[in-house]
């Protein structure tokens, strides 16, 4: 490949860094973050026969409860008491519940202008038959867009804190994880080989038709991140990891995060300054209709899906 | 319908009361699970059906299957054929 820089000022761009951590090739968390194995807790003879003479003095003394008045006084008031604060507790929710207005009355203060406008010119105005996903995801997009991040922070600490480093380490615990685990059980083979075509399919469904009807990015997500967690289940990592690795992740929620933010700015910027959107809204109840929805839609349920996943996958193994 | 509604609702607070003071983590997992499963009914009674596909998927299947996974690696699933130390050593995780 012919390249205009050298090849040790290419190194230090931006580019190859980016491109580098898409192919984790170079680990972010290797020598940066401080990662050790917890040396196992070891106890001095001195500090161990400390402890037990207190916790002996402990026994004697504080929980004799036939000599230790204040004691008893104390463990009666507890009882009492816990009982109590949990009556004041109940009856504290139980008024407030009752304060509340009626569910679904005509004057009820959730009825005002702002509701009223989404329900009167949501339609028009986003292009969504489905009124709760013009509100999610066009009139409070930015807050989505939030919320897809949380997510995916969320992820990130759930790497660092469950990660395991090390091969070896990860077959042995892999090898441990998967003797309490029938190998190829028949039953649950033929239940998923049935149920998973139906289930990523009505995940697809669902994200696809989340501006016509009830539905969206991020129930559909679920949806197929579970058909997902199935799969794995049945047909163990050998067959899952040849087409979802922590690099297909990376890779996903990199392109459905930047694409959402892309598309979500455009709109911004079209919608707050009075300019004319190219994209348009189509008509209500086709597919290919409510502008940007779809796209946004679609992004959120990547990442969802992904997230679900990888959640589990940490759980279980610790990497992948 | 009300009436449906009610069974339900009672069935809600049961499903609570049941899962605090079951004393094995796994019937409680279960039980939680059955209490996602009757709420996502109960939104789409209140008219909402985005947010109960999404208690389906999300409380009653993911959350489940992670507490499952949590329970197995804390060694808190007891099995049958397991020798009695080691019953032991499981009810001091429970």
């Amino acid at each position: 490949m012919a390249r205009k820089v050298s090849e040790e000022k290419y190194q230090k761009t931006f580019s190859y860094k980016f491109r580098r951590w898409l192919d984790d090739t170079k680990d972010p968390f290797v020598g940066e973050v401080e990662m050790h194995r917890q040396t196992p807790f070891v106890e001095s003879e001195e500090t161990k026969e400390r402890r037990e003479q207190d916790e002996r003095q402990l026994h004697t003394k504080v929980y004799d409860l036939e000599n230790n008045f204040e004691m008893r006084i104390f463990r009666r008031f507890y009882r009492v008491f816990s009982v109590l604060f949990c009556i004041f507790l109940v009856a504290m929710l139980l008024v407030a519940v009752s304060d509340l207005p009626v569910f679904g009355h005509a004057e009820n203060p959730v009825n005002n202008e702002v509701a009223e406008r989404y329900i009167e010119e949501g339609l028009e105005e986003t292009g969504a038959v489905n009124i709760v996903t013009g509100m999610i995801l066009d009139y409070r997009a930015f807050d989505t867009l939030g919320e897809s991040h949380v997510l995916f922070i969320a992820t990130c600490t759930v790497l660092i804190l469950l990660r395991r480093d090390g091969k070896k380490e990860q077959e042995l615990d892999e090898d441990n994880d998967r003797i309490h685990e029938p190998k190829n059980d028949v039953i649950l083979q033929t239940a998923a080989r049935i149920l998973v075509p139906p289930i990523f399919l009505f995940g697809i469904y669902i994200i696809l038709a989340g501006h016509l009807g009830p539905g969206g990015g991020f129930s559909g997500g679920a949806v197929i991140g579970a058909g997902l967690i199935l799969y794995l289940n049945a047909f163990g990592f050998a067959r899952t990891e040849r087409f979802f690795t922590a690099r297909t992740y990376r890779r996903m929620s990199f392109c459905a995060l930047a694409c959402y933010s892309l598309a979500k700015s455009y709109s911004f910027y079209t919608g707050a300054n009075h300019i004319e959107s190219v994209i348009p809204l189509g008509t209500p109840g086709a597919i290919l209709s409510s502008g940007l929805i779809l796209v946004l839609n679609i992004c959120v349920g990547v990442v969802v899906a992904g997230t679900m996943y990888t959640f589990y996958v940490m759980f279980r193994k610790g990497g992948y | 319908m009300t009436i449906f509604t009610c069974i339900l609702l009672g069935f809600l607070v049961v499903c609570a009361i049941a899962a605090s003071l079951s004393k094995k983590l796994l019937n409680t997992i279960l039980i939680f699970m059955s209490y996602s499963l009757i709420m996502s009914i109960i939104w789409v009674l209140l008219e909402s059906p985005d947010l109960a596909i999404t208690e389906a998927a999300v409380g009653a299947g993911v959350t489940t299957v992670l507490f499952l996974v949590t329970l197995k690696k804390i060694n808190a699933i007891i099995k049958k054929e397991s020798s009695q130390e080691e019953k032991a050593d499981g009810k001091k995780g429970i």
